[in-house]
């Protein structure tokens, strides 16, 4: 065993050895997360074209890459973002309440310790982290996993903050009113495409792992 | 052989063309469904044209009216939207329309008549004059535009609801319909109309409301996004049907709720 997974204590590893000889990710983490690949696209890419109609920064994204339609793009891409909205949320819940419940975000997720973190960080860059066991995640995965989860309940609560900043204006409030919910909803966007950047190329450089997330093992 | 198709001269082909496309009927709804989707997002994802636009786009639209229905049961008629105090008026309070400012429509404040019809005892048109006699009320509120941006202003103005009931309208109706100067139009849901927020506006920042803010008579309505709080208002329907409304027709949600 190479060095890498080193938090991880002899009965986790007789555990997740016997777990990985069946399934890395049970059926309704494979579906929820192919879903999600659905929502998310049309969810940022719609919300691209929306930005667009009023920029909070220096920037707007080229139309090409956006989703859109009507006088600027804006009618189909509102139309488009909120039908995506459903299957997201929907898709969303289903799959933190299981997460919670069936006990898979404690055991791959916890505990995240910041020297672990460290550690990790410093072995993947420089090659040394080890993609032995799929079914035990590195502190760094950890962190970004959860990272995400926490960037996904984010730009949902201030979606809807901006969505219904009457209806849901307590809501609002938290984010520090509809103005601010909107930068808010755009960075968490932020955190999320970063993270799917990351996720996309290293699910490329360990092929076996795009496996699992479609055969479960 | 002579040519069939002459070329009369002054005429520019091009230019017939188009005037005569303005003539033939094709609603904007229509022209939206088939564009909604023109971008291919079904190809992109299944790298095939599995499902046809039109298919996608009344998906994307019966969502919609799904949508509107959600909203409805989420808005609550007792639920005020947040106001501000005088110094947070964003100044100056931006223009907004479908065209420039400069072609926002004039009206004469003397011979304005407010028309009044549906399902209401009294259809007697309203002048300016009685209009602003009615009890008025102020709001620092936020509009919310559909585009993202939002700008604080003052509204003074009569509360529809107490309109409504002046004018004896069935308060048990669907919906009241709004009829602009320059062809602009919406249909909004009775439960919006009564909210204690729903103004029948005559001023902004005290000033009797100038040309670019609606003169002389806007729609105020906290609770929906800024393009269902019609200007140059210049007819009220109470009504049980759908009446729709310039951008309604156009894609964009029907409810529109804040």
């Amino acid at each position: 065993m190479s060095s890498g997974t080193a938090n991880v204590g002899p009965s986790d590893l007789a555990r997740t050895s016997f777990r990985s000889a069946v399934v890395i990710h049970p059926y309704w983490v494979r579906i929820t997360h192919w879903i999600n690949v659905i929502a998310m696209f049309v969810m940022i890419t719609s919300g691209w074209r929306i930005y667009n109609a009023s920029p909070l920064f220096g920037f707007v994204f080229p139309p090409a890459i956006t989703i859109g339609d009507g006088l600027d793009g804006l009618p189909g891409a509102l139309l488009w973002h909120f039908a995506a909205m459903w299957l997201l949320v929907v898709n969303g819940v289903t799959y933190v309440a299981l997460g919670i419940f069936s006990g898979r975000f404690r055991r791959k997720l916890l505990p995240i310790r910041p020297t672990d973190v460290i550690r990790d960080l410093r072995a993947a860059l420089t090659g040394k982290l080890s993609h032995h066991d799929l079914s035990v995640y590195n502190a760094v995965q950890r962190l970004l996993y959860a990272g995400v989860i926490a960037a996904g309940v984010v730009v949902v609560l201030s979606g809807i903050s901006i969505w219904k900043p009457v209806q849901f204006r307590e809501l609002a409030a938290v984010f520090g009113g509809y103005d601010a919910a909107r930068f808010v909803h755009f960075l968490a966007m932020a955190a999320i495409v970063g993270f799917l950047l990351v996720h996309v190329i290293l699910a490329i450089l360990v092929p076996k792992s795009l496996r699992a997330m479609i055969l479960g093992r | 052989m002579p040519k069939i198709r002459k070329i009369i001269p002054g005429v520019d082909a091009e230019l017939l063309i188009k005037d005569a496309a303005k003539l033939i009927p094709n609603p904007s709804r229509r022209l939206f469904l088939r564009g909604a989707t023109s971008l291919g997002a079904i190809t992109l994802l299944t790298g095939c044209d599995i499902v046809d636009e039109d298919t996608a786009a009344k998906a994307l639209l019966a969502i919609s009216r799904f949508n509107d229905r959600v909203q409805a049961l989420i808005f609550n008629p007792n639920k005020l939207a947040p106001t501000y105090p005088e110094s947070a008026i964003t100044r100056p309070f931006p223009f907004n329309g479908y065209y420039p400012e400069e072609d926002a429509p004039e009206i004469d404040g003397e011979t304005y008549m407010l028309e009044v019809g549906g399902l209401v005892e009294n259809k007697k048109p309203w002048t300016l004059q009685e209009l602003y006699a009615l009890p008025q009320e102020k709001q620092i509120t936020r509009l919310v535009c559909v585009e993202g941006w939002s700008a604080i202003g003052s509204w003074t103005g009569t509360p529809l609801r107490e309109f409504l009931e002046r004018i004896g309208a069935d308060l048990t109706a669907k919906y009241v319909w709004f009829q602009c100067m320059e062809g602009y139009s919406n249909t909004i849901d009775m439960p919006t109309a009564l909210h204690p927020q729903t103004q029948m506006t005559f001023r902004f920042d005290n000033e009797i409301l100038p040309t670019k803010y609606g003169f002389p008579l806007r729609i105020r309505i906290p609770t929906k996004l800024g393009f269902k709080n019609p200007k140059y208002v210049i007819g009220m329907h109470v009504t049980n049907r759908d009446l729709g409304g310039y951008w309604e027709d156009r894609g964009y949600n029907w409810f529109s709720g804040n």
